[in-house]
């Protein structure tokens, strides 16, 4: 008889008070109890509706069975039949809006927790999993993956359990993309992506890091080396400025500068090689992820007062709902409906002393469907400062478009790819992730990587007919 | 890991090495730059590429000593590894087409003058060499800067060495004698690219300065980097390091320069404690 409790079994976490000192991971994962309690909640339904909600297609009633029998590394081994990077997409995967918004049981009541199951289990399998990782047998073909993000990830993967010699360039000194240097250690300890990218490596993917392709090497030259099908999952790496007056004091961040120092180079920690200015009043200009993951790593260094600066309602948030509740358990405070206007700062010091904001009221709605901020007359206001991180969003890197002729991209600057293969305007060249759609999430960036590794498979072999 | 195959001290503190990368020996072109860690746990610095051999796979970089990372470097030796070594960045320098040309090196500037001057050399441009140093005892690579130029002014600032003068003095009085300049490059402190702009803007000679901006990934992932030029954002690591010397806010990347000073001066006294230690033991 399943369990027919109307709510998720909860989620162990830290105490808000506690946690936003430290950059220890805030939910720390059901227990095996936990695990079997909650997936009993699952009511295996003929027409699976939770998996058509999941962009790379787990098998969802199935693992979760597996589960409430207890046989959890048989459940991991049934996720990684599509996945693969179950222990990062169970923390950070929006399953609201995705196989969790499909769940029968959210009609009345609470979805299933599938991520936080989809988490458990692939956690007990790090833990527990001692079986050795089999290298495919070659298939004597040489392909090439740009950049270590989930994109590319996920399709190194794929085309290395096909048995093809995969080279991944990277352009920083880690892999991992923005696993590594975007999404906090709160939210993602960075050992997990760690172990799941030594997986890849037992798989046989091959990982050159600091390498610039566009300036180590074009496209095209990796073509001359002798790889046959190449996949672009370089991201959406460029941040955009807000071009008000004052954007250049010292203190003022884009949010991709001040994560990277944060994460990838741990300049959280006392004695790091990186600098950062620990400010005790910050300001993060924006209301996505990137903004809630900004504010929170702020206050865990120390700031007392941080703001989200938001020129739109609390309804419009493009944020997870998660991530905005635990960033108000942790004292970030919100101004809703305000938009930066001018960021100040001390002549001599040229450090940053605040920043003029304009109260906004919603107009008509915009292209996007979503209402316009209109500004109120006469409402401007100061906050004082000593920070100000820009999360307000960002852009493919023009170098890999610039230096690649015959690729075609759209005037946001992102590369023109079918959705259903990932195939570009240049023969050979595949593409996924947010380098095609602009800044988006890790898991469709994951679903374009697995698409495209078909789509090249398919690509290589027919040429080679 | 790449491998540091020699090192050689320029003046007390500053020296050069080459190092073993292929990958960006293969298409480094002049006015290009890496950025290296030294080990796991260092930071990401910026670095000029002072020279390359493609065939041997090998990049030369001449360091000061100024801070903690730099001091770590200066300690490795010949046979020792760095940790992470990425490039070529930043786009090359543009020194086609130019027929006479004076390059202006300030200190260490000049480590990155020289190659400049070596290329146009070679191409054929008449290259008139102003190297700036504060003494003599910190004068570096001057044979090598005497082969690469046609005519070379060496200046200190206190006359222990060659005239005493400033650089700007000597490019004042070359323009002055009627020297007909293509171009001026000036490489070196930001407070005397500024003073170069300044003496070249009233003759309205177009002047390539190369900035030396704090960054972090280099790749243009994070804006650390910018600078206002003509009024506009532009990023160091991937519009630049070139850039046109009359419409850079020198004064505002100055101040940006400064940003993390006091963290910086904590940093090189903590490395020196370390030393201390080292030594103690």
């Amino acid at each position: 008889m399943a369990n027919m409790s109307l709510t998720k079994v909860p989620m162990p976490e830290q105490d808000p008070n506690v946690r936003n000192k430290n950059f220890e991971e805030v939910a720390t994962g059901y227990t095996a109890e936990m695990a079997i309690e909650e997936a009993t909640r699952c009511l295996n339904c003929k027409n699976k509706p939770c998996v058509s909600g999941c962009p790379v297609g787990v098998q969802i009633p199935e693992f979760i069975a597996l589960v409430a029998e207890g046989k959890f590394l048989e459940a991991a081994a049934k996720i990684k039949e599509t996945s693969a990077l179950p222990a990062v997409c169970g923390r950070v995967c929006p399953q609201e809006s995705q196989c969790e918004c499909k769940c029968v049981r959210a009609i009345k009541g609470e979805a299933v927790g599938i991520g936080r199951l989809e988490r458990f289990v692939a956690d007990y399998a790090m833990a527990h999993d001692t079986a050795e990782i089999v290298k495919p047998e070659p298939n004597g073909h040489k392909v090439a993956v740009v950049g270590a993000g989930p994109a590319g990830l996920t399709c190194a993967g794929d085309l290395a359990r096909k048995g093809y010699a995969v080279t991944v360039f990277e352009a920083l000194h880690t892999a991992g993309g923005v696993l590594m240097y975007g999404i906090p250690e709160f939210r993602l300890p960075k050992a997990i992506v760690q172990k799941e990218i030594d997986n890849l490596k037992a798989l046989g993917v091959e990982f050159v890091l600091n390498f610039v392709v566009g300036r180590s090497e074009t496209i095209d030259d990796l073509f001359a080396d002798g790889y046959e099908a190449i996949f672009v999952g370089s991201g959406a790496g460029l941040p955009t400025f807000m071009h008000v007056p004052g954007e250049n004091y010292n203190g003022v961040y884009s949010a991709n500068e001040y994560l990277t120092r944060v994460n990838l180079m741990k300049a959280y920690k006392e004695d790091a090689a990186t600098p950062i200015l620990r400010a005790k009043r910050v300001a993060v200009v924006g209301g996505g992820n990137v903004a809630m993951d900004a504010a929170r790593s702020a206050k865990r260094m120390g700031a007392e007062e941080v703001y989200i600066v938001y020129r739109r309602g609390e309804a419009e948030l493009p944020a997870r709902l998660e991530e905005i509740h635990h960033a108000k358990e942790e004292g970030i405070v919100f101004k809703f409906l305000t938009a930066p206007v001018e960021v100040l700062g001390d002549p001599d010091t040229y450090l940053v002393t605040g920043m003029k904001c304009q109260q906004m009221e919603l107009g008509e709605p915009d292209a996007s469907g979503r209402r316009r901020p209109v500004p109120v007359e006469g409402s401007e206001f100061v906050l004082d400062l000593d920070a100000v991180i820009v999360a307000i969003g960002t852009s493919p890197n023009p170098l890999i478009r610039s230096t690649t002729p015959g690729l075609e991209t759209n005037k946001r600057g992102c590369i023109v790819a079918d959705d259903e293969h990932g195939i570009t305007s240049k023969d050979g060249v595949f593409a996924g992730g947010d380098a095609v759609t602009g800044a988006a999430t890790v898991i469709l960036a994951m679903g374009a990587g697995k698409r495209a590794a078909a789509a090249m498979d398919e690509y290589v072999q027919n040429k080679n007919k | 890991m790449y491998k540091i195959l020699e090192k050689k001290t320029l003046n007390a503190n500053t020296k050069q090495m080459v190092i073993d990368a292929p990958h960006v020996a293969k298409k480094a072109q002049p006015g290009q730059f890496i950025i290296l860690r030294v080990d796991e746990d260092g930071e990401r610095i910026p670095l000029t590429i002072a020279s390359y051999d493609r065939e041997k796979g090998t990049i030369m970089i001449i360091f000061q000593e100024v801070g903690a990372t730099t001091k770590k470097l200066g300690l490795l030796n010949e046979g020792d590894c760095l940790h992470d070594f990425v490039g070529p960045l930043g786009r090359a320098s543009e020194l086609e087409g130019l027929k006479k040309v004076a390059v202006v090196g300030g200190g260490l500037g000049c480590a990155i003058a020289y190659p400049q001057a070596k290329a146009l050399h070679e191409m054929g441009a008449e290259v008139d060499l102003i190297a700036g140093f504060r003494n003599k005892d910190i004068i570096i690579l001057e044979d090598e800067m005497r082969a690469a130029c046609t005519n070379l002014h060496l200046v200190t600032d206190d006359g222990s060495n060659g005239r005493k003068a400033l650089v700007t003095q000597v490019l004042k009085e070359l323009i002055d004698a009627g020297n007909q300049y293509d171009a001026v490059i000036a490489i070196g402190p930001m407070i005397m690219m500024k003073f170069v702009a300044e003496t070249t803007r009233p003759y309205g000679i177009k002047t390539i300065v190369s900035m030396n901006s704090t960054m972090v990934d280099g790749t243009g992932m994070c804006g650390g980097c910018r600078l206002s030029v003509g009024g506009e954002i532009k990023f160091a690591c991937v519009d630049g390091p070139d850039f046109d010397g009359h419409l850079v806010d020198f004064d505002e990347s100055m101040r940006r320069s400064a940003m993390y000073k006091k963290q910086e001066a904590h940093a090189v006294e903590a490395h020196e404690c370390n030393l201390h230690k080292m030594e103690v033991k």
